[in-house]
C-alpha cells in the first residue's frame, strides 16, 4: 500500500510541479485575502483574536481551492478508471491525496505566514514559531484529511465546484475554532501560550476521528 | 403489500401524545418564575432539537447498514430520517431564535453553544440533498449519500465538543437546560413532549417510507405493463404482473 500511495503521490506532485496550478493559486489567493482584510477591516496591523481569525479564515478558504482541484486530473482525463483498474488498495489513493494536500498546505503556509507577518500582523511571530508550527501541523492534518474526503465525495457530483465549499467549510468549523483559539494568544501584543494544550487536544481529537473515519469510508467512494 | 399496516395506530398514538403534551404544556406545567409564559416554548424547542439530533445519528447508523449490506432499503431509510431531521432542524433554529428574543432580547446569541453548534450542523446537512441529487447514477448516489451521512454523523459530537469548549472560555455553563434541576411537573411535561415529538418523527418517517415504496412499486408495475404491451419482456426473471407481492418488500 505504501508503494502504491507513494507512486500516486509522486505523480500528483510531478503534475503540480509541471503545471503549477494549486499551490501558486492558493498563495496568490491568501495574499489577496490579506489585502481585502486590510481594506475590509480598515486596519493596518492586526493582533490577538482578529489576527488569528483572519489568518485561519484565509487558510481555510485557500484550502477550498486546492480541494476543488484535488481530483481534477483524474476526472478530466479518465485517470481514475486507470487507478481503479490497478490492483491496489483504495486506501492508498486516499493516503496519497491527503498527503499531497498536506504538502500543498505546508507550501502555502511557507508563503502565506511570512506574507501575513509583513503585511498585516502586528506582533512578530518569530518568537512564537515553535507553538505556531505545532498548531499548523495539527490543523493541516485535519484540513488535509477532510479535504481529501470531501474532494472524493464531490468528485462525481455535477455541481462539485459549489458543493466543495458548502460541504467543507462547516466540516472544518471545529478546526477553525480550535486553531484560531490556539493562535490567538500567540499573536497577542504580549504573547503567551494560553490554553495551547487544550486546543491542541481538540485538534488532535478531530484529526483522529476523521483519519479513522476517512480510511473506513473512502473505499465506498471508489467502488466501481 | 400493505406497507402502512401499523401506520394508522401509530399516527393516532402520535396525535394523542401530542394533544396530551399540549394540554400539559398549557394547563399543567407551572409558569416559569422569571421567563413566564414564554418559557413554554422550551417544551417544543428542546424535544425538537433532541429528536432532530437523534434523527441525524440514526441516519448515520442506517447509512452504515446500507454500506455494510448493500441493500437499497437502508439508504432510503437513512435518506428519509435525514430529510425529516433537516425540517425539524429548521424548526429548532426558528423556535430557538424566538426564545432567545423573548428571554434575552436578541434574535441570536453566540454564547449559546447548543444553538451555535446546531446551526453549524444544520448548515452541513443542508448539503445532503444537493450532493445526493447531483449524482446521477442511482447506485452511486446511494453510496455517496451514505458516506456523507456517516461523516456528518461523526461530525455532530466532535462539533459539539469544539463549540462547547470555545464558549466555556468566557461563559462557564452547566448542562442544566435539559437536565436534572427541573421541578417535577415541568419534567413530566418535558418528557411527555419529548415522547410525543419522537413518535411524531417515527410516524412521519413511516409515512414517507410507505409513500416512497408505493411510488416505487407503481413505477415498477407501470414499466412492466409497458414492457408487456410492447411485447418485449425486458424485466428479466421477475414474477408476472398478476402477482401483487413485491420481490423485496422495501424496494
Amino acid at each position: 500500500m505504501t508503494r502504491a500511495a507513494a507512486a500516486i503521490l509522486r505523480k500528483d506532485l510531478l503534475i503540480e510541479v509541471r503545471t503549477k496550478q494549486s499551490v501558486p493559486a492558493m498563495a496568490l489567493f491568501s495574499v489577496t485575502a490579506f489585502v481585502l482584510f486590510h481594506f475590509g477591516l480598515d486596519r493596518d496591523r492586526l493582533d490577538g483574536e482578529l489576527a488569528s481569525g483572519v489568518l485561519w479564515v484565509t487558510l481555510l478558504l485557500a484550502t477550498v481551492l486546492a480541494v476543488n482541484r484535488l481530483f481534477a486530473h483524474e476526472r478530466e482525463q479518465g485517470g481514475l478508471d486507470g487507478l481503479l483498474l490497478a490492483p491496489i488498495d483504495r486506501t492508498a489513493v486516499f493516503v496519497a491525496k491527503a498527503v499531497a494536500l498536506y504538502l500543498y498546505l505546508v507550501l502555502l503556509e511557507l508563503v502565506a505566514i511570512p506574507a501575513y507577518a509583513i503585511l498585516l500582523l502586528g506582533p512578530s511571530p518569530v518568537d512564537q514559531l515553535p507553538a505556531l508550527i505545532a498548531v499548523l501541523a495539527l490543523a493541516n492534518l485535519g484540513l488535509a484529511t477532510v479535504g481529501a474526503l470531501v474532494a472524493a465525495l464531490a468528485a462525481e457530483a455535477r455541481a462539485r465546484d459549489l458543493l466543495v465549499p458548502l460541504l467543507l467549510l462547516p466540516l472544518l468549523t471545529p478546526v477553525l475554532i480550535a486553531a484560531a483559539r490556539a493562535t490567538e494568544p500567540l499573536f497577542a501584543v504580549h504573547p503567551e501560550t494560553g490554553e495551547l494544550g487544550k486546543w491542541a487536544g481538540v485538534l488532535g481529537l478531530y484529526d483522529l476521528v476523521f483519519v479513522l473515519l476517512s480510511v473506513a469510508v473512502f473505499d465506498f467512494l471508489l467502488e466501481d | 403489500m400493505l406497507y402502512g399496516k401499523r401506520l394508522a395506530p401509530l399516527a393516532f398514538t402520535a396525535a394523542a401524545l401530542f394533544a396530551l403534551a399540549l394540554g400539559l404544556i398549557f394547563f399543567y406545567a407551572p409558569l416559569d418564575a422569571d421567563q413566564g409564559f414564554m418559557q413554554k416554548i422550551f417544551y417544543l424547542h428542546v424535544p425538537m432539537a433532541i429528536v432532530a439530533l437523534c434523527g441525524f445519528v440514526a441516519g448515520a447508523i442506517m447509512a452504515i447498514q446500507h454500506l455494510r449490506t448493500g441493500l437499497r432499503q437502508w439508504d432510503v431509510r437513512s435518506y428519509v430520517a435525514i430529510h425529516l431531521s433537516i425540517i425539524l432542524g429548521l424548526g429548532v433554529l426558528v423556535t430557538g431564535s424566538i426564545w432567545a428574543r423573548a428571554s434575552w432580547g436578541h434574535w441570536w446569541l453566540w454564547d449559546e453553544p447548543m444553538l451555535v453548534s446546531f446551526l453549524i450542523i444544520f448548515l452541513l446537512y443542508c448539503c445532503y440533498q444537493p450532493l445526493r441529487f447531483s449524482i446521477e447514477d442511482p447506485e452511486r448516489q446511494g453510496r455517496y449519500a451514505s458516506v456523507f451521512a456517516i461523516t456528518a454523523g461523526a461530525f455532530v459530537p466532535v462539533n459539539f465538543i469544539a463549540v462547547r469548549l470555545a464558549e466555556q472560555y468566557t461563559h462557564p455553563r452547566v448542562l442544566s437546560e435539559t437536565g436534572g434541576n427541573l421541578p417535577g411537573e415541568m419534567r413530566l411535561t418535558f418528557l411527555v413532549s419529548l415522547v410525543a415529538m419522537a413518535s411524531l418523527f417515527v410516524t412521519l418517517w413511516k409515512v414517507e417510507l410507505t409513500s416512497k415504496n408505493a411510488s416505487d412499486q407503481l413505477r415498477k408495475l407501470r414499466r412492466r405493463l409497458e414492457g408487456a404491451e410492447a411485447g418485449a419482456d425486458d424485466e428479466g426473471p421477475e414474477p408476472p404482473i398478476a402477482d401483487p407481492e413485491p420481490v423485496g418488500a422495501m424496494r
